[in-house]
């Protein structure tokens, strides 16, 4: 395994499929917390930059006239086979990020809703924007304090019961594991061939 | 949100990099599209290219590239669509679907088994 204090452990040579999941959640929920918590390099930190016309930079003049939003964002890795590789992308939930969602994020087997209970509301828009964007997710709760109960949150936030809702501990390893094992197994679920998926 | 060099600098500086342009070919790279050099850097290229090369003598994801050279995941692709062009690195696709479509089964029970195994 590749040491998980080297930024630049490289993948390995025969790296040649990469797949993406996104953890989402509200500041200081603990995304990069649970991102590194997991990953075998320590989490890295980039930023996608959009302007009003879309990606990129125009001429240097109009950009100055324009809104540049500039969403940054963690990921890490995890190494699964000789080829495959899992990157996991700490995301923030606000309303700009959902504008670089497709530039950045279509294509990902689905999401962790990161939870803290003692700020729920921070979690109606992502959810909401997950629906929309048909994609899979299951919601973990962070326990910071005791809180409400899992049946609570779920009464909160309106989860239906298809939807997995989990405890976890973004500190741990294998907590970010059990989590990310849920999700795999709501994928097949989600994702059978023999039925459409909900909606 | 924390403010990283980037933002300060932000027009004048991409826009010496790109060379004005303003858009990668949006398909030709995912965020997670590996990265492969093919070959050393040569005398005269552009710093941002030698930094890729030797970024990707092994395969290195799009978003890593953009970390280590820290510069936006677009700005990277346009990078990127000039060292292709020139064949001088290979991509290497993610194969899950980008919109349409879903994940195989045999896919996702991989994908399982080897996180159970992490």
């Amino acid at each position: 395994m590749p040491s998980r204090t080297s930024e630049r452990a490289p993948l390995r040579a025969t790296a040649a499929d990469a797949l993406k999941i996104v953890v989402v959640g509200g500041f200081g929920v603990g995304k990069t917390t649970m991102v590194g918590a997991v990953s075998e390099i320590r989490p890295l930190s980039t930023e996608e930059v959009m302007t009003e016309a879309g990606v990129g930079i125009d001429d240097t003049r109009r950009v100055r006239g324009k809104t540049t939003t500039t969403v940054a964002f963690d990921f890490g890795r995890i190494t699964l086979t000789e080829s495959k590789v899992l990157y996991l992308f700490g995301a923030p939930g606000q309303q700009r990020f959902w504008y670089v969602w497709d530039q950045l994020f279509s294509g990902s087997l689905g999401a962790i809703v990161l939870v803290d209970t003692r700020r729920l509301q921070d979690s109606w828009y992502s959810i909401d924007r997950l629906e929309h964007h048909r994609m899979p997710f299951v919601v973990a709760v962070n326990r910071f304090t005791r809180g409400p109960c899992l049946d609570a949150v779920r009464d909160a936030l309106s989860l239906p019961p298809s939807v997995p809702l989990v405890d976890c501990d973004a500190r741990l390893r294998h907590s970010g594991k059990d989590v990310l094992v849920t999700l795999l197994r709501h994928l097949t679920t989600w994702y059978a061939p023999a039925q459409e998926p909900p909606s | 949100m924390r403010q990283r060099p980037v933002d300060d600098e932000a027009p004048d500086r991409l826009y010496m990099i790109t060379g004005g342009r303003t858009h990668a070919d949006e398909s030709a790279f995912d965020t997670v599209s590996l990265i492969v050099g093919e070959c050393e850097p040569t005398p005269g290229m552009q710093s941002e290219h030698v930094k890729i090369l030797r970024l990707t003598r092994r395969p290195m994801a799009v978003v890593e590239l953009s970390a280590q050279l820290r510069l936006p995941v677009s700005v990277v692709k346009i990078l990127l669509c000039d060292l292709l062009d020139t064949g001088r690195i290979t991509v290497r696709h993610p194969s899950a679907p980008r919109s349409a479509g879903r994940p195989s089964p045999e896919l996702l029970k991989e994908v399982l088994v080897a996180l159970q195994n992490i």
